[in-house]
């Protein structure tokens, strides 16, 4: 299991250690608590709680109008909840897990992603989607994927992906209060990951469209999101300790892929001049690509080496007893990272933001 | 353990939890399509059949809908409508649906039901956008409670069964009309939706137009099943079998259906038989794939003359009525065709309008690209000389 993501806020008195999953349920008993018009609703969300237990009491708090076990059918759960939405209703839904939205994808890119665009703003479909995503737990065969890449490729969604305690509840508020649909990845390795965190005083999270830096460095940027970011902040602290020489890695989290935060992660580049985009989806048309393209495009002659992508591989995600060799880890980031050297006989930091550092080409 | 190796615990029987909840009798549908018209002397008698106001408002709106699919043939034929799905022959399906509807009840129609939308009082020009092409969609869904004219199939019917949830939760007495063609009644949506309605109880109607066709797929390779309307039985939802070129016959069944929604009573799957007297649409070759002799065999069955015999034999049409509804629908045409006629001045910056409620910073930058090109545009158009306006620019 990955480490903690560090929380960044100094710790005080009236914290407490709260896992993602936490977090969550308290993002949506709040959404729930404050606004009539939400709805939770998906497969064993009522008496269950979820599979991952994450709206675990809510029908007991609000009834099972407001937190509703539906059919199991997803095509069902996102064609009624643009109707819902029609009708003035804010719909939360859960997906089991992330190959099983698949039976509504068509509802998502047919109708939830184009309403507003077809009837000219008139119809908004103010509904989160909610799907555990990514691999890491050991699930057997559809309980792994990443697919990001096929929301990412659908104009009308938002796509938003947590990597810490706070973000998950800040960012899933701010995905229930928006007036678009957004497609809220979970990054289900990290439902258990802890920190110190005060749910009566929930972290400043800014709205949907902004990425962090997770960690300050000045000699390359590890782009990444959602459940590679603690595999990045690993790497990162890695590759200090890695010698006399090693690499102080700046790591960005984007939070959302959707609308994508092209101003943090340029700055980021043109102050280190080399970048890694990191994810667990396949690389080939993945997210990645996408990124690296923005960066060549903005900051090319900023650049001492080509952006890098580590990814998993482009295949079926792997049955669980070989998918340590898929998911991207810390030596293989670590890997990137030396290749960032580009024969440009590359030593240790860089002099200067602006700086043409260390015998480039 | 297994069940069977402990002494005692084992029923040959599943326990009684394990039956359905309704028993099938009284969800199946009729054996042969529900007529009213000309039926009144033969089994009905002593009946003073239909509400006669009821008869010479769908017999209107139907003489309007006919011409209504005519006019906007020929609007395809003239290169103004980039398609046209005629509803020749269906009118009474349409027209029905529009008119058993309440002013706070809900339509959910899809790409061939123009018709529905306009009897239920919508500009005919701004139904027709989405088949003009000048925008996907040309009216105020939730002022008029039209929902968009829905092209993939089925997807339609579980927005209806979502809407009719909310508004029943909200504690408002609206119903949800549907309308599905019956090739849409084998995609999956078709069966989510009726199962959600179902075990929801939501306030939704669902009207299959079985036309016969699926483009050129007729019914029995769609379905096996006795009936489109005896899939409901599965569902626990009562099917209805209707003759959909019967208007009061569709109309009755569908007011009944919609007020028992309405009232809490749940969701009913009505199945109105008809036929779709001209090709899928204007695109389309119907010769390669129905005979002529079948054609002409619906036409003898065609919903304006039903409506039109029952009227006479109730005296309740004279030459003047036919008179009046005939010019009303020539009326409605001729705007029709004027306003078709004007060309549709589409904001192409609109394009970044509606995406979300907030440009992302990518579609800002788009959005910027595109204002620079049309500048560019303009600026070239105003420094050709005049008397040559389409000097160096592609005619449109
Ligand atoms: C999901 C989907 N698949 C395919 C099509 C292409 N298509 C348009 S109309 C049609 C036939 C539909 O037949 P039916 O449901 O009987 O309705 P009708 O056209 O007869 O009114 C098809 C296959 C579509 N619109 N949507």
């Amino acid at each position: 299991m990955s480490t903690a993501v560090r929380q960044h806020t100094a710790a005080r008195t009236d914290r407490r250690p709260a896992t993602m999953g936490q977090a969550l349920r308290r993002a949506l008993r709040d959404a729930l608590a404050d606004d009539p018009a939400v709805h939770v609703l998906g497969e064993d969300v009522g008496t269950l709680g979820g599979v991952f237990r994450v709206t675990d009491g809510l029908t007991a708090e609000f009834g099972a109008d407001r937190c509703a076990d539906t059919p199991l059918a997803e095509a069902g759960i996102l064609g009624t909840a643009v109707g819902m939405a029609m009708y003035g209703l804010r719909p939360v839904v859960e997906m089991q897990f992330d190959a099983f939205a698949y039976p509504g994808f068509e509802q998502l890119v047919s109708h939830v992603s184009r309403m507003r665009n077809r009837t000219r703003g008139r119809l908004p479909m103010p509904l989160t989607v909610r799907i555990p995503y990514g691999g890491g737990i050991g699930g057997v065969e559809h309980h792994s994927d990443s697919s990001e890449a096929y929301y990412l490729a659908t104009p009308g969604l938002h796509v938003v992906t947590p990597a810490t305690v706070a973000d998950s509840y800040g960012l899933l508020r701010a995905a229930i209060a928006s007036d678009d649909p957004v497609v809220f990845l979970e990054p289900k390795r990290l439902y258990w990951s802890k920190a110190d965190w005060d749910p009566e005083e929930p972290d400043a999270v800014p709205g949907i469209g902004k990425a962090v830096v997770r960690r300050r460095g000045s000699s390359a940027t590890l782009i990444t999101y959602g459940p590679s970011v603690p595999v990045c902040l690993e790497a990162a602290e890695a590759a200090r300790e890695d010698g006399a020489e090693g690499w102080d890695l700046e790591v960005v989290d984007l939070r959302t892929l959707s609308p994508f935060d092209e101003e943090t992660v340029a700055a980021s580049v043109r102050r280190t001049g080399r970048a890694v985009v990191v994810h667990e989806s396949p690389g080939f048309a993945g997210p990645g690509g996408e990124i690296a393209a923005r960066i060549t495009e903005r900051c090319f002659h900023h650049l001492e080496a080509p952006v890098l992508r580590v990814a998993g591989f482009d295949i079926p995600y792997p049955p669980p007893m070989l998918e340590r060799h898929h998911l991207p880890g810390v030596d293989r980031v670590l890997d990137a990272v030396a290749r960032l050297q580009w024969e440009s006989g590359f030593t240790s930091g860089r002099d200067g933001a602006e700086g043409r550092g260390g015998g480039a080409l | 353990m297994t069940v069977l190796e402990q002494p005692g615990t084992y029923t040959p029987a599943p326990p009684p939890s394990w039956r359905p909840r309704t028993e099938a009798a009284p969800l199946l549908p009729e054996a042969e399509p529900y007529r009213v018209l000309g039926t009144r002397t033969a089994e009905r008698e002593g009946d003073t059949g239909p509400d006669a106001d009821l008869l010479r408002r769908l017999y209107a709106a139907v003489v309007r809908g006919r011409r209504f699919n005519e006019q906007a043939t020929a609007l395809t034929r003239q290169g103004r409508l980039a398609v046209y799905p005629s509803s020749r022959g269906q009118e009474a399906c349409q027209v029905a649906a529009a008119l058993a509807l309440r002013a706070e009840d809900w339509l959910f129609p899809s790409y061939r039901d123009t018709l529905a939308a306009v009897a239920r009082g919508l500009d005919p020009v701004e139904v027709l956008s989405l088949l003009r092409g000048d925008w996907h969609h040309g009216y105020d869904s939730p002022g008029t409670r039209v929902a968009p004219l829905c092209t993939p199939l089925a997807t339609q019917l579980p927005h209806a069964v979502g809407l009719a949830h909310a508004a029943r939760l909200k504690g408002d007495e609206v119903a949800a009309l549907a309308l599905v063609g019956d090739g849409g009644t084998s995609e999956g949506d078709f069966h989510e939706a009726l199962n959600f309605a179902a075990v929801w109880q939501a306030p939704a109607v669902f009207l299959v137009q079985n036309n016969g066709f699926a483009i050129s797929v007729p019914l029995a390779k769609q379905t096996a099943a006795p009936s489109l309307a005896h899939k409901a039985v599965g569902y626990g939802v009562p099917g209805r079998l209707v003759d959909g070129n019967d208007a009061v016959a569709v109309h009755e069944v569908l007011a009944e259906a919609l007020e028992r929604a309405r009232s809490g009573g749940g969701p009913t799957l009505v199945e109105a038989v008809t036929y779709r007297l001209e090709a899928h649409t204007n695109a389309d070759d119907a010769t390669r794939y129905r005979a002529d002799g079948e054609v002409e065999a619906w036409r003898a069955h065609d919903p304006v003359t039903l409506l039109e015999r029952e009227l006479r034999d109730r005296g309740l049409l004279d030459e003047e009525t036919v008179r009046e509804a005939e010019a009303a629908a020539e009326r409605q045409a001729a705007e029709l065709r004027e306003r078709m006629h004007q060309d549709p001045q589409p904001d192409p910056m609109e394009l970044f309008a509606h995406v979300y409620a907030e440009p992302t910073p990518q579609l800002r930058e788009q959005a910027a690209q595109l204002r620079a090109e049309l500048a560019a545009e303009q600026e070239a158009a105003a420094a050709r000389p005049a008397g040559n306006p389409a000097a160096g620019e592609e005619t449109r």
